[in-house]
């Protein structure tokens, strides 16, 4: 349970071991880079952004050629492929790939360059396929478009914009011009858009009919070419049907450099990787012959890393504490029970460095709470084998997710105890397959007691978890108070709250109103029930005086008191809160017997039974899967709204330090 | 008028009032998961567990449904023999989870969608954006309670 303690180190040392030092460090990984304390004002910066997005730009183009092997060549991947983790290269093979990189570079410059051709062919057949489709109209035509006529004729074709018939054209002709004497019109094709012609006449009255057509809304085709439009569409076809085949030859040439998948993956981490060197280099603050690195490590580490480095370079090191007003980055310490629940943690946000890791407290009641609420052994059970078979078969899963994982596994436990407690094995799924196939009774008792015969009593355990966890809580704050040495804070924030909220409870207990609601009975002696109402008025007017006590104004502090005081509502509307324990468990209890009823509606035959193994699946799964929901988000919600709310903010920054993040590979170290 | 119709009409209500304000909910929530999902797909998971949040409320409401039916003896057995009052009784226990499921869903839907956003936006804030439709639950949850404890107490 701890927030890891800081130090700051520094190093000093020689510039022509820099790029050794640099790597040595980005290999180990337990430095945060942070050069923003170092002054000086013979120290320079050297300018690597050039450099920096050149590597970028290297692993952004290997990227490409993935992503264009992936879509002309998908690599086979299960579902469970994402809790592989990254792939485990020996330090050789990352060394052969580094020795031969320009090879890489050139495969992963061909097949952008393929699929840029593929695109070019893609764009090329739909060009052509619109030629096709603006020649279809003029198919029957038997001389070519742009044919103008023979020696004495002139023949104009072209389209009309509307829909006509040959006796509207003629028409149109005659009453705009009289006098062209001769000709013959043809209407090729014509749609709703417009009328295909072609026209013939004597040359000398050629101008004059194009003038009469214009006028009906005539034009002469885009296109020309000097074949017919017959010849034209074969001689598109063919070339459609040679892009093709380049495309597909383009194609077989990607898949042929399928090969080098895993390589130009490693080539792009290794460009990655030395990016983000770049970066750091890019920060160090160097002088003629000497640069500077300063950053955080983990006290823990920094010894070892002290004498790791000076054994190996000629430097300086100097480890220093951090000052108590310097923000620091935060690394979680737990052990495998709490820091399962880190990520929980981390999602509400990290403690800062004066706060407590909240990690060990939640665990133990994340996983108690989970339980109750889901609360059964059957689905408690497949949650527990579920996870710790996935946690053996993907050992290199990514940290985050092994620890999620982990945690639902012990969640999974906290279950089967709930359930053997209240009684519920996937419902009552024992009773009513015994009742149903094999006409016997059975009755499962519950160790503890089953919630829905008597829910109130489960209402109130389940208030009395509630007040616990929250007693715990304010519990913790005081421990913070305390390890900061504010005793007087300690005093007034927590024990006056402690003492009138116990005053309050034992109060309560003994009323008439409890042991209605509760049919427990509570006789207190008269020692005690003074004590009670000792406690409650003593922690009242305590927090009355002293809460406001930050306010030099009398009137104005007693107003602060008192309104502090009012927050006993809070309390009030907290521990209801945890009323949601019961009326989950309730829920998860109850859909599973429905299911189980609806399986046995078949009855008792070879179809009742294959009724009843399908409902059966398909209904506790569903059952399963959004009771597991509701835990999870309850869960969650009772330890950041109602546990958190009493000690915790968070809000700290997590710690990272310089390594070597890749994308695809990790490359094995040989220590 | 048997009281048998009275508990019947509290079951359906309950089932209907919350089934419609979950089916509300869950639907406008869906509406924007799949606008996260069709520009960024690696986030299904995340706003798939955001879309079912409102969806609970339905769940409650047949859940008291079923406590009903199995307390009046629909579900296989006898009908019990149920008078006018203990049917308006029982009537007035289904009406919180119907009623509050109703307005919680459609709301926590609502939050639901926004939460949506947050993932959209910030995919690493995803434990802050659950617990925002999550607040909006509780008071589903207290009907819930409420509705439970009261067909629960009711002698037939």
């Amino acid at each position: 349970m701890s927030v890891l303690q800081m130090q700051r180190f520094s190093i000093c040392a020689m510039k022509k071991d820099r790029k050794a030092i640099l790597e040595e460090l980005q290999s180990l990984g337990v430095l945060e880079v942070d050069t923003s304390v170092i002054e000086g004002e013979t120290l320079e910066k050297m300018d690597t952004v050039s450099q920096k997005q050149l590597f970028e730009r290297t692993a952004a183009l290997a990227d490409q050629a993935l992503e264009v092997l992936a879509e002309y060549e998908p690599e086979k991947t299960s579902m469970l492929s994402s809790l592989e983790g990254k792939v485990l290269i020996e330090k050789e093979a990352y060394q052969k790939m580094v020795d031969n990189k320009e090879a890489f570079l050139q495969c992963a410059n061909e097949l952008t360059a393929l699929s840029k051709e593929i695109a070019e062919s893609k764009a090329a057949i739909v060009r052509l396929e619109t030629q096709l489709e603006t020649l279809t109209p003029w198919l029957e035509l038997d001389v070519p478009i742009s044919y103008s006529g023979t020696r004495r004729t002139a023949v104009i074709i072209g389209s009309i914009g509307k829909p006509m018939t040959l006796e509207e054209i003629y028409t149109g002709i005659a009453e705009r011009n009289e006098s062209i004497a001769m000709m013959d019109i043809q209407i090729f094709s014509e749609s709703g858009s417009q009328t295909c012609i072609a026209a013939i006449c004597m040359k000398e009255d050629g101008q004059a009919l194009e003038d009469a057509l214009r006028a009906l809304g005539f034009s002469r085709p885009t296109q020309a070419f000097h074949a017919t439009p017959a010849e034209q569409k074969i001689r598109l076809e063919k070339e459609m049907a040679g892009q093709r085949i380049v495309m597909e030859r383009t194609e077989s040439k990607i898949r042929g450099l399928a090969k080098n998948r895993e390589k130009l993956k490693l080539f792009s981490d290794y460009y990655r990787v030395r990016a983000q060197k770049y970066d750091v280099l890019g920060a160090l603050p160097q002088s003629r012959r000497t640069f500077l690195i300063s950053g955080y490590v983990p006290a823990k580490d920094s010894a070892k890393l002290k004498e790791h480095l000076t054994g190996r370079y000629d430097l300086n090191v100097d480890i220093e504490e951090v000052p108590a007003d310097e923000e620091i980055p935060i690394l979680l310490k737990n052990g495998k029970l709490s820091g399962s629940v880190e990520g929980v943690v981390g999602s509400y946000g990290l403690p800062t460095r004066y706060e407590v890791d909240p990690s060990k407290v939640m665990s133990i009641f994340y996983i108690f709470f989970f339980g109750l609420m889901l609360s059964d052994a059957g689905y408690g059970l497949v949650m527990f084998l579920g996870c710790a078979v996935l946690l053996k078969k993907y050992p290199r899963m990514s940290e985050g997710m092994s620890k999620s994982l982990r945690m639902f596994m012990y969640c999974g436990l906290s279950t089967v105890g709930w359930g053997i407690l209240f009684g519920g094995y996937f419902g009552d799924a024992i009773q009513i397959v015994a009742d149903v196939f094999f006409g016997v009774q059975v009755t499962i008792k519950p160790v503890w007691f089953a919630p829905l015969d008597d829910p109130m009593r489960l209402l109130i355990y389940s208030m009395l978890f509630g007040l616990i966890h929250l007693f715990v809580g304010l519990g913790v704050k005081g421990y913070m108070y305390l390890k900061d040495k504010h005793y007087l804070d300690f005093f007034c924030d927590v024990v006056l709250w402690f003492a009138f909220l116990i005053g309050l409870v034992m109060m309560l207990l003994p009323s008439q109103m409890f042991a209605s609601i509760s049919q427990m009975n509570f006789d207190f002696s008269p020692a005690l029930n003074t004590l009670a109402k000792g406690l409650a008025i003593a922690g009242a007017v305590g927090l009355l005086l002293m809460s406001g006590r930050s306010s030099k104004n009398p009137i104005l502090r007693l107003a602060l008191g008192a309104y502090d005081l009012y927050n006993v509502t809070g309390w009030l509307s907290d521990v209801l809160s945890y009323s949601r324990l019961l009326a989950l468990g309730l829920a998860t209890g109850v859909i599973a017997s429905v299911m189980n009823q609806m399986g046995s509606m078949g009855g008792s035959g070879v179809f009742g039974v294959i009724m009843y193994i399908l409902v059966f699946i398909v209904g506790h799964v569903f059952n399963m899967a959004i009771n597991i929901l509701g835990a999870y988000v309850h869960t969650n919600r009772l330890q950041y709204v109602e546990f958190f709310g009493k000690f915790y903010e968070g809000g700290g920054r997590k710690f990272a330090p310089f390594k070597a993040i890749t994308n695809y590979v990790e490359v094995k170290e040989d220590n | 008028m048997n009281g048998i119709v009275w508990a019947l009409l509290g079951a359906a209500s309950a089932v209907i009032l919350a089934g419609c304000g979950s089916a509300y909910g869950v639907g406008v929530a869906g509406q924007a998961a799949s606008g996260v999902v069709s520009e960024d797909p690696a986030q299904f998971a995340k706003v798939l567990l955001l879309q079912l949040l409102p969806g609970t409320q339905g769940i409650y409401g047949l859940l008291v449904a079923f406590i009903t039916l199995s307390k009046i003896g629909l579900l296989g057995g006898t009908v019990a023999d149920i008078s006018m009052e203990t049917g308006l009784l029982i009537f007035a226990a289904c009406l919180p989870i119907g009623i509050v499921g109703l307005i919680s869903a459609i709301n926590q839907g609502k939050t639901s969608v926004a939460a949506v956003g947050i993932v959209a936006k910030k995919p690493d804030q995803f434990g802050k954006a659950m617990l925002f439709p999550a607040m909006v639950e509780t008071y589903a949850i207290l009907a819930l309670l409420m509705s439970i404890l009261a067909v629960n107490a009711i002698q037939v």
